[in-house]
């Protein structure tokens, strides 16, 4: 085995540890640190299955991004759903037999590719033409759209420009599902796009990526307006009323 | 000590969205209160000697408590959604007003002690020591967010800037940074029962004097009942609603609702105050505190119902914190919600036509309906999402023939706060709250151009007391804003029955 092989290896053990152990702490933690009342933004849904519908609505729609900045919303949600896209189109890499969805899907995955730069393009573009925005952006935030355009650029430059051998990465990624490791393409876009994304997962639970659990543990978000119906009460908050 | 001179902005016939004035707000902060306020709630006197450790640790354990505030901290993206969306920023160019970047001033903070990435590379995720600048600025801005959560409406995730606002404050109130304005009123409800300190004999000739006001006005014997056990009703109302312009208008409308529906009821000399600035601070033991006095009232006078005056902030507290502080209430009447909104109590009586009313009474008005902030984004009323937008405009259109609404992205859950809540309702913070008041003075000006509008209600206290102050600055008339029970009080038929 090839010392480029086995560094990849290890770099991919290495991201899905820190991407997996490090977001199920960060998660265990959001879900563990209690809502001492009831803050759900108003008008909102006093059931939890509108809680559910609302956010859903968020999730798929960015429904309160919408109604706050049009341009933000086309950059930001077109950004996601081609990325949604493309990391489906993806999961080639990990089956065998492929799914028949995923068969079906993978043209749309590949002008996806086009959309996610685009829409990239736009927000980066935002980043340095308003100054508010200008005035929020700290270097990271830039380098965080630097990567996700490079791994885009990347990944199209190998199925545009020069084709790399996807049944050579096929085999490798699915070495190391297997634990029976194979040699890594020694394509340098490839080992480029491999790279940048095993430091996107690296990244995720130590960055703003947390937006995408942190949504779900939002309180203004995910709390049913029923607070005259249903005593709400967390722990430290009910230790108080047993004080003489 | 008279604030330093400044301009009123100009009213524009369209919102525009300043350009970034850095530092445009930086000179300003509300007075820092002083050993004895800080000390009568438990608080040190003055900025203790390793209050950077003790400020850190604080907000360790507030990280620990408040799921919003460690959410918060992490899930921001700087999109910049909020950016535009804050009056403060809208009425002063300062950066520091948008919402995210007041975030980040404890953001900034937070990554600095909390985060992996702030730890090791504080410059590349704009992480910061707290250092005494940093604890200054603090204090300036996050005395500049009254907690209208309006970013919060707009925020991808529901990002509350009113959290981290409290939090903050917690946090320097902890380490001896309190705020004067605030911590003076919360000490002045511990000790004699309400915000403005009226001692209960005062209250008591007050509420005499406005029974024989009402009868000179009337011929009816108009009661203002203060302490009555046995009452059906216990009335929590703002203590402004006892002795402010246009405030006691509104009182007077709700005695003579209860007089011409014939319900019993009583004010409570121990709970005379609905405001809650517990919550303006962040402090939640202060919150529960004060709050416990509608609880002891309401056993003490063993009332069925309680009531809730028109105050906005009281009204999120009473709301959505009541049942989780001094709740349960299962010593109340189950027939009817608990704490209810006296826009509840008079729109239920329209609806089932116990109340009548000489619409033509009010004539005299065009009257446009302001949202007051923690009504419109941190509570509800009636059964259904949105009420609190319904009743009040659906009482208003019952006792008045003329209404216009403003602007639709200035009006429900967009509304914009009159610039004087949470705890900014001061006098050396005067600058912010004219300029904070800007977005609504615009959309006001247009109803008042092209539909001649002459009255603004709405249903609360610091919004009342606030444009009061701030209309004249921009060429309104003060009288302008009441309340719609002042327009109930002006309309209603009371008979004797």
């Amino acid at each position: 085995m090839t010392l480029l092989t086995i560094f990849y290896t290890v770099l991919f053990y290495f991201a899905t540890g820190v991407f997996v152990i490090g977001l199920a702490v960060k998660i265990r933690s959001y879900a563990k640190t209690p809502a001492p009342l009831k803050i759900a933004t108003t008008p909102a849904p006093v059931t939890t299955g509108g809680v559910s519908f609302r956010m859903a609505r968020e999730v798929f729609f960015f429904e309160s991004l919408f109604k706050s900045s049009k341009w933000t919303w086309v950059f930001g949600w077109t950004f996601h759903f081609a990325l949604l896209l493309v990391v489906l189109r993806h999961l080639r890499y990990f089956q065998e037999p492929v799914w028949m969805p995923i068969v079906l899907i993978q043209p749309f995955g590949t002008y996806a590719g086009f959309a996610l730069v685009a829409a990239l393009g736009g927000l980066w573009a935002r980043r340095w033409l308003v100054d508010r925005v200008r005035y929020i952006s700290t270097p990271s935030d830039h380098l965080m759209l630097a990567l996700l355009i490079a791994i885009g650029l990347t990944g199209m430059a190998m199925r545009f420009v020069a084709h790399t051998d996807i049944v050579a990465v096929k085999v490798f990624v699915l070495g190391l599902m297997r634990f029976d490791w194979q040699p890594v393409p020694a394509d340098p876009v490839l080992l480029i796009h491999l790279a940048l994304v095993a430091g996107l997962m690296i990244v995720f639970p130590i960055s703003k990526l947390l937006h995408a659990p942190g949504l779900f543990f939002s309180p203004t978000r995910n709390q049913a307006d029923n607070a005259r119906e249903v005593r709400h009460v967390s722990a430290w908050a009910a230790a108080l009323d047993k004080r003489p | 000590m008279a604030t330093a001179a400044f301009d009123t902005p100009k009213l524009k016939s369209y919102p525009v969205i300043p350009l970034v004035q850095v530092g445009a707000m930086s000179h300003l902060k509300p007075f820092v209160a002083n050993a004895p306020i800080q000390t009568a709630l438990g608080l040190p006197g003055e900025l203790v000697d390793d209050w950077q450790d003790k400020a850190i640790a604080k907000m360790g354990e507030l990280l620990g408590k408040y799921r919003s505030l460690q959410v918060y901290m992490d899930a921001c993206v700087h999109c910049g959604a909020c950016s535009d969306k804050c009056h403060y920023f809208l009425g002063t160019g300062d950066p520091k007003n948008m919402p995210v970047a007041r975030q980040d001033l404890m953001r900034k903070v937070y990554r600095r002690y909390f985060t992996f990435a702030g730890k090791h590379f504080p410059r590349l995720v704009g992480a910061v020591d707290l250092t005494r600048e940093v604890l200054d600025e603090w204090y300036s801005y996050f005395n500049q967010c009254s907690e209208c959560r309006r970013c919060s409406v707009f925020c991808p995730y529901g990002i509350d800037t009113a959290e981290v606002t409290m939090a903050a404050r917690e946090i320097m109130a902890s380490v001896g940074m309190g705020q004067k304005y605030s911590n003076e009123i919360i000490g002045k409800v511990h000790r004699i029962g309400n915000n403005l300190g009226i001692p209960g004999p005062a209250l008591e000739n007050t509420l005499e004097g406005l029974e024989e006001d009402t009868k000179d006005d009337t011929g009816l014997d108009i009661k203002f009942p203060l302490n009555v056990k046995g009452a059906e009703v216990l009335l929590i109302t703002p203590s402004a609603d006892f002795f402010s312009e246009p405030h006691v208008e509104s009182l007077i409308g709700y005695a003579k609702v209860f007089h011409a529906a014939g319900i019993s009821w009583t004010l409570s000399s121990h709970a005379s105050e609905a405001g809650n600035f517990g919550m303006f601070i962040g402090n939640y033991e202060q919150m529960r505190n004060i709050s416990m006095r509608v609880r002891e009232a309401a056993l003490e006078l063993g009332v069925k119902r309680i009531v809730v005056g028109e105050c906005g902030h009281a009204w999120r507290v009473a709301y959505s914190f009541w049942n989780t502080l001094i709740g349960p209430f299962d010593y109340l009447d189950p027939r009817y919600p608990v704490p209810q909104h006296i826009c509840e109590v008079t729109d239920d009586l329209i609806q089932r036509g116990a109340l009548s009313f000489d619409k033509d009474a009010n004539d005299d008005r065009i009257i446009t309906f302001h949202d007051s902030c923690n009504v419109a984004r941190a509570s509800r009323m009636g059964n259904m999402p949105g009420g609190q937008f319904v009743i009040p405009r659906r009482i208003i259109t019952s006792v008045a023939n003329h209404f216009h609404d403003m602007a639709p992205q200035t009006i429900h859950e967009g509304t914009f706060c009159c610039g004087g809540g949470g705890g900014l309702l001061t006098d050396d913070l005067m600058e912010l709250r004219v300029k904070g008041a800007l977005p609504r003075m615009e959309a006001l000006k247009n109803v008042v151009d092209d539909h001649g509008v002459n009255f603004m209600a709405t249903i609360c206290a610091i919004c009342k007391a606030q444009f009061t102050k701030v209309l004249p600055y921009y060429g309104f008339n003060m009288s302008m804003v009441g309340g719609v029970h002042q327009l109930v009080s002006k309309a209603i038929r009371l008979g004797d029955k």
